[in-house]
């Protein structure tokens, strides 16, 4: 069934698809990883904050995002954004947000919701102990999360962030629906131009599985290496 | 040097877990409070130091008032120590470094300054080989040693302790009071939430009795083990005291 492939094009378009799209995919990933933890954790420290309006509103961005489809959320965003820009700018014209811009601000969004609950869990797996200890020390609230309570949600959770962060290296191939050359993006553009859609598909999918793959078993050594001893 | 007045406290609307309870511990004084399981004790120590709100009354340390919306509540924790039933040393951070981290983030001292007060109170309480080690990686009674040095490292005013022996596997009860025998005849203020009446009649000044959350006998030491006023402390007495 292999005979009418031509496997030739995937080697001829390796460096494409590699400098330019895998490059775009991973850096995409590792922001929006990194912003959607810093922005995620803010989001499960108003949730588990005494005040209930904040907490509500935590609650409530949380389920909306979840409720939709990312796709969506890609798509409108890349074409709200410059209106929100210029609506909180007070600028004549829609700014301009480059593509990968809008869809880094989409994912660090999106994912925020999605690290939230996981770090709330890691959050609310510390026993209560622990900050009555902080603070009879004098620590404050602030210096209790930050030295005693986050370091240990982090490494319980590690594991799952990192899981949670794979799902999203896979997700940001959805950015072809705003047409970004992500590694996706690149094996369909080549795959369209030279009429072997089928191989570039094929490959795409050979690589997405080895790195998921990969970082899989990476996180299981970690996750035996890392935890916590009580 | 800590007053009690007055202090109520209730766990939702019905449950009332502390009544009118009215005591104090003056400098230098080692009041152990007893009192069977659910009577409050532990309640009332941390009320004392602002880790469980109360609704009525008022408790004053140093002069200083826990309630009075001015008073930094950080900065007053910093200067009484605790001690946790299950040690709460943090699991992430070495021994040294439980020692250092509020020396070093609350009182602003140098971190070499704070590794060697950190090092003087190991030693004292007989752990300097174990500086690096993790809190996991030592028994029980090891780490509740551990944990009375890191509240000493703050050179806290007074000490409250809350029952740090009732987690302990008995062989490893008596190096903890060793250490807290020693505390209280250097003349260190204390208050002891505690079944050990032997550590009670060594070196306790007076003895609280509580049962269902009220202070029942405050008393001298001699005359709570002579002979208690109140049947309850009896009958508790009589309990604990006859194996």
């Amino acid at each position: 069934m292999f005979g009418n492939f031509d496997f030739d094009v995937i080697a001829r378009a390796l460096p494409y698809l590699f400098r330019e799209g895998m490059v775009f995919t991973l850096t995409l990933t590792a922001l929006s990883a990194l912003g959607g933890i810093v922005v995620g954790t803010l989001i499960a420290l108003l949730r588990l904050s005494g005040f209930r309006l904040l907490s509500r509103i935590a609650a409530l961005y949380v389920d909306l995002i979840r409720s939709l489809p990312l796709v969506l959320v890609i798509f409108w965003f890349y074409f709200l954004v410059p209106y929100i820009g210029q609506w909180l700018t007070g600028a004549a014209r829609p700014i301009k947000v480059g593509a990968f811009a809008s869809s880094l601000i989409t994912f660090i969004m999106f994912e925020a919701a999605y690290y939230s609950e996981i770090m709330r869990a890691g959050i609310q797996s510390i026993s209560r102990g622990q900050p009555a200890a902080a603070q009879a020390l004098g620590l404050t609230y602030g210096q209790t999360m930050r030295y005693v309570v986050l370091p240990q949600a982090f490494r319980n959770m590690l594991p799952v962030l990192l899981t949670q962060t794979i799902v999203l290296f896979q997700d940001t191939s959805l950015v072809y629906v705003v047409s970004i050359p992500d590694f996706l993006g690149a094996a369909s553009i080549v795959g369209q131009r030279d009429g072997r859609l089928v191989e570039m598909y094929l490959f795409a999918a050979l690589v997405y599985f080895v790195i998921s793959c990969v970082a899989s078993f990476g996180v299981r050594q970690l996750q035996a290496r890392i935890a916590i001893v009580r | 040097m800590i007053e009690i007045n007055h202090v109520s406290k209730w766990y939702g609307p019905l449950f009332q877990a502390l009544k009118d309870c009215t005591t104090s511990v003056a400098r230098g004084e080692v009041v152990v409070v007893c009192g069977p399981s659910g009577s409050g004790k532990s309640t009332l120590i941390k009320c004392v130091n602002a880790l469980e709100p109360f609704q009525q009354g008022k408790i004053i340390i140093d002069g200083i008032s826990l309630t009075d919306p001015k008073t930094n509540l950080p900065k007053l924790r910093a200067r009484v120590g605790m001690v946790f039933q299950h040690f709460e040393l943090f699991p992430h951070l070495r021994i040294i470094d439980n020692l250092c981290l509020a020396q070093e983030k609350v009182l602003g001292r140098s971190h070499d300054e704070a590794a060697a007060k950190a090092m003087k109170l190991l030693e004292r309480v007989g752990l300097t080989t174990h500086a690096r080690k993790y809190p996991a990686e030592l028994s029980g009674g090891q780490q509740q040693r551990v944990a009375i040095a890191r509240a000493l490292a703050m050179d806290p005013i007074a000490m409250l302790f809350d029952e740090p022996t009732s987690a302990l596997d008995p062989e490893m009860i008596s190096e903890v009071l060793d250490v807290m025998v020693d505390l209280a005849r250097e003349g260190m203020t204390m208050m002891v939430v505690t079944h050990e009446m032997g550590f009670a009649s060594k070196v306790a000044h007076r003895v609280i009795f509580m049962d269902q959350g009220e202070i029942v006998e405050d008393t001298p030491k001699a005359d709570f083990f002579g002979k208690p006023r109140s049947d309850r402390a009896q009958k508790f007495l009589s309990k604990i005291l006859s194996h």
